[in-house]
């Protein structure tokens, strides 16, 4: 009985030291359950900060990345682009719509066999140059495609 | 909330080719709701795809990411039988998983 109390009462007591680490901010929820999110890059709000942000402050232009988008879509809420990356040694892949109010919008890396593929749909505010960087042999490259939006998807 | 996840796996020549369906309202912070005031950003942060296991993809999102987001990926190397697990991560630290088998 008296064992039992005191298991109780340590677990209350590491409960309590992780609960004031979290209210003080030390140990972010995010951080212990999965990877990290790179908040200033999200937080950026041009395409210029969101790359330095991700540490590809200048990449370079290639044909070796295939951008597949709607050249119009109809609504901006729903844009399918599919990026495939040719380049040997893929190891990220970004995409940027340059005009949104925070320009990067996801990005992905892979790891042990995975393609540097990904599809994803995202919300575009207006017409704007949906820009993806590819990360490859620790240089960063990079490729461009205009999307035209007839019905913005950021507002209410 | 976390609401239910849908995946799918199958081979395409040497890869496996996976999707998957998140259910997710994705909240921009920049609706407003009736009441006129703001609708807080709420919206997936993080998502890992692991193959029998092991971490093989590593995605970060933003706001800008669709309502219930649609994803594809290919894993190579994959057989059919593999195991697939997908799961998400939000900023609310919400999170969900799923799990399928490679056809």
């Amino acid at each position: 009985m008296d064992e039992a109390r005191r298991v109780v009462l340590r677990s209350a007591g590491a409960t309590g030291v992780l609960a004031a680490a979290l209210a003080a901010g030390l140990l972010k929820p995010e951080r212990a359950l999965a990877a990290s999110w790179n908040k200033a890059a999200f937080d950026s709000k041009s395409a210029v900060d969101a790359l330095k942000n991700i540490g590809a402050a200048n990449p370079q232009e290639t044909g070796e990345i295939v951008i597949e988008a709607p050249q119009i879509a109809e609504n901006g809420a729903v844009v399918p682009i599919e990026v495939t990356s040719k380049l040997p040694g893929t190891t990220s892949l970004a995409v940027l719509i340059e005009k949104n109010p925070f320009p990067l919008a996801s990005q992905f890396r892979f790891m042990d066999g995975a393609l540097p593929f990904v599809k994803v749909n995202v919300k575009m505010g207006e017409s704007s140059i949906v820009r993806v960087v590819a990360e490859a042999g620790g240089k960063y490259y990079t490729a461009t495609k205009e999307v035209k939006v007839t019905i913005g998807g950021c507002g209410g | 909330m976390a609401g239910p996840m849908k995946a799918r796996a199958r081979m395409q020549g040497n890869y496996a080719d996976v999707r998957v369906l998140m259910s997710h309202p994705m909240e921009t912070g920049q609706r407003k709701g009736r009441d006129g005031k703001p609708i807080p950003k709420h919206f997936i942060q993080n998502l890992a795809v692991k193959l029998n296991g092991k971490t093989v993809i590593e995605g970060e999102c933003s706001q800008a990411v669709s309502r219930n987001p649609v994803f594809s990926f290919r894993i190579g190397g994959a057989k059919p039988g593999d195991k697939i697990e997908i799961s998400w991560l939000d900023n609310k630290g919400e999170t969900n998983k799923t799990e399928t088998a490679v056809a």
